[in-house]
């Protein structure tokens, strides 16, 4: 959180003093909200230039979290795509693993930093949005170790989906609230939120999941996920002497995939592929904004949202509940435009397959989300050449996801 | 734009005049349906409303309460088109040409097809004003230039929040009127102190000469009529829609008779009136 270099024409200086990723981001909230987020803007940037506050995150990210957690090669599952390649293809295999922190997932980092921006602003209560309960739980998680109030809105059918991750929150001490309104499930739970967070706006901080929402969220979020970013660089510098030539990551508001990228933007050599969740095929229901969406306005920003020509904002279906929503962040709307990210969809039935094959291979079950990334490098690495190297973000443990891919293949368990 | 020959400005003069408070009345558009629609405007009109705001339906109405939220998703779910909208507008225009029309609705529906056709669409259809409730000043180049090109109004909305210092981001580029939500939350719900209202207002008055109106959980008429001593305007929205969604296709009657009252106790506030009534 102290190195960000400001390059002139650099990819890693956005947002703009206005909250702008170029035609993205901004901050389309109430007016009630409004000062609030113009004070939190001004915290943030406050802590961003206090040494104590950046100590604190890094110490509590090392002893708390686990980090920095390992890149790891999956020698396997190289080889294993090596030997469908034509010879002399089919690049090396980075894992980063992020489903190695505590609670297993990339959320606490953004839960602990924002935490941290809580208490300074002198807010006692926490709320959050849930949509598989991942981010429910890393902030109810972050909650316990502060000492906050705190309350999880999450859409009424995800609590039916989602029963082991409410009972966690429930027993670290949250509040779980089951929205009933609209398609109840992930935007609907962030409508509530921000219901919620206008009515006690006096002693309520909102922290958001992902990197979305008004102006300054897609910022900090990036800033305090960036960790993931910073350690692979240093990581795959130490192993293999130098940068790597792709990175994947997979893409649901957009927050570890910011990540991981951000800290490489700079270097033209490194390609990036986020992968969007493409569900039933993009010709049914899915949830990639970018392929399938266009520009709008939801959730106190600007981005590709997936809505019908009078702008009403249409359901997101994926098989995995942290890529279903029917936008993304904004910084990667922008990355998308300006061609820096090129996008990829894989359906909930790649993402299933990947999801054995990378258990039966490496020994490692993956989140349904980091599953997305896996089909992806699945389908990228044979076209590289075998010198080449590939970085995939394993965002999440699949452990939530038995009972949904268990019901998928057919088994009672 | 602020000239007395608009519709907008014309009715708060007159009602200023009268010494009584405009009522400003809420519904959304094609709630339960489109077809219902034009006898529930007709009903505010005749029960005695003064400016009109139709709500543009959206499937994402995040600063609004249950009862709101619930007329945006019948309404959709019964098939509302904005082409219908704005043929509600129309229709509403030439039935009533001295009523003031306001829309009130969020960005996305607003800006889909670009600010230009939004407000090129307004001004066809003889709409006045319009509120957008999550496009806030720092924002308002996605829509205050098209509608203020159109000559329609873009009426800003001031909060318990919006304290000293940042009232004048707010004034700047309103008109018609400022919308003083009452309450910090959500349509519908909590009930303003009385004396917080008036301290508001009171604030509001020193820094522009836009009327004044107050919404967001007035229900009654005790209330309108406590807020009518000194503000501009009184907004009423869920307690009208509650009746809609209690009645349905059959609201209109019961829509005029509830407006009926709030206009009586506003009228009760004006010194005319007692005069008169004497
Ligand atoms: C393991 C995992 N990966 C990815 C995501 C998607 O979120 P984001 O795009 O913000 O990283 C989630 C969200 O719940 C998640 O739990």
């Amino acid at each position: 959180m102290t190195d960000t270099i400001s390059l002139p024409n650099s990819l890693r200086s956005q947002p703009d003093a206005s909250g702008h990723f170029g035609a993205f981001g901004g901050r389309y909230v109430a007016e009630t909200l409004m000062p609030l987020i113009l004070e939190l803007e001004k915290v943030y940037r406050e802590a961003r230039q206090d040494p104590a506050f950046d100590a604190e995150f890094t110490q509590l990210l090392r002893s708390y979290v686990g980090r920095p957690n390992p890149l790891y090669y999956a020698g396997r599952l190289t080889e294993a795509l090596r030997a469908g390649a034509e010879p002399g293809k089919g690049a090396k295999i980075y894992l980063k693993r992020e489903e190695l922190n505590h609670t297993g997932a990339h959320k606490i980092n953004n839960c602990i930093g924002q935490a941290l921006l809580a208490r300074r602003m002198g807010k006692r209560k926490v709320i959050a949005e849930t949509g598989a309960g991942q981010h429910g739980v890393a902030t109810a998680t972050v909650a316990a170790l502060f000492g906050m109030e705190c309350k999880i809105f999450m859409g009424a059918k995800d609590v039916e989906r989602q029963k082991p991750n409410v009972f966690r929150m429930k027993l670290l001490g949250a509040e779980v609230i089951p929205v009933v309104s609209g398609s109840q499930t992930l935007k609907d739970a962030m409508n509530d939120a921000l219901r919620h967070w206008v009515s006690n706006v006096h002693d309520t901080f909102y922290i958001i999941g992902t990197a979305a929402g008004p102006h300054p969220y897609p910022e900090l979020v990036r800033d305090f996920q960036s960790i993931i970013g910073k350690e692979a660089r240093e990581q795959i510098l130490e192993i293999e002497g130098r940068l790597p030539d792709m990175l994947i990551a997979p893409v649901g508001g957009g927050s570890n995939a910011i990540g991981l990228f951000h800290p490489f933007l700079d270097d033209a050599e490194v390609k990036m592929i986020g992968v969007e969740a493409a569900g039933e095929g993009l010709a049914g229901k899915h949830a990639a904004s970018l392929a399938g969406g266009k520009s709008g306005v939801l959730h106190g920003n600007r981005t590709y949202l997936l809505q019908d020509e009078d702008g009403q904002i249409t359901e997101a279906h994926s098989i995995s509940a942290g890529l279903d929503y029917p936008g993304i962040g904004p910084e990667h709307s922008w990355l998308h435009e300006i061609g820096r990210v090129q996008y990829m969809p894989i359906t909930d039935d790649e993402a299933l397959a990947s999801f054995q094959k990378l258990s039966a291979l490496e020994g490692i079950i993956p989140a349904l989300e980091s599953a997305h990334a896996i089909a992806s490098a699945e389908k990228v690495a044979p076209t590289l050449d075998a010198d080449q190297i590939l970085i995939v973000n394993l965002s999440g443990r699949g452990d939530k996801d038995i009972f949904t891919v268990a019901s998928a293949l057919g088994v009672e368990i | 734009m602020t000239s007395m020959t608009d519709r907008l400005s014309a009715r708060f003069a007159a009602c200023s005049n009268a010494g009584r408070a405009a009522l400003i009345t809420f519904v959304t558009a094609g709630d339960p349906t489109v077809a219902a629609t034009p006898a529930i405007l007709d009903a505010l009109v005749e029960g005695g409303a003064d400016v009109i705001e139709l709500g543009m339906p959206f499937t994402d109405p995040m600063a609004d309460g249950p009862a709101i939220e619930l007329a945006n998703l019948r309404s959709l779910g019964s098939g509302t088109k904005t082409k219908d909208i704005f043929a509600l507008a129309t229709a509403f225009r030439l039935r009533h040409p001295e009523t003031p029309l306001v829309l009130m609705g969020y960005a996305n529906p607003m800006l889909v097809r670009g600010s230009q056709w939004f407000a090129d669409q307004c001004r066809a259809a003889g709409v006045d004003g319009v509120i957008c409730v999550d496009v806030p000043p720092e924002e308002d180049a996605e829509i205050g230039p098209a509608l203020r090109a159109a000559g329609i109004h873009l009426i800003r909305l001031a909060t318990p929040t919006t304290d000293a210092a940042r009232l004048p981001t707010v004034l700047n580029g309103a008109s018609g009127f400022l919308y003083h939500v009452a309450v910090a939350g959500i349509t519908g719900k909590q009930q303003a102190a009385q004396a917080a209202v008036e301290q508001a207002v009171a604030k509001l008055k020193a820094a522009t000469n836009l009327p004044i109106a107050v919404g967001f959980g007035v229900r009654s008429a005790e209330q309108a009529a406590a807020i009518g001593r000194v503000a501009d305007g009184v907004v009423v929205g869920s307690a009208i829609v509650d009746i809609v969604g209690s009645h349905g296709d059959a609201a209109a009657p019961f829509v005029r008779d509830f407006v009926a009252t709030l206009r009586g106790a506003l009228n009760a506030n004006s010194p005319h009136f007692r005069e008169t009534a004497a």
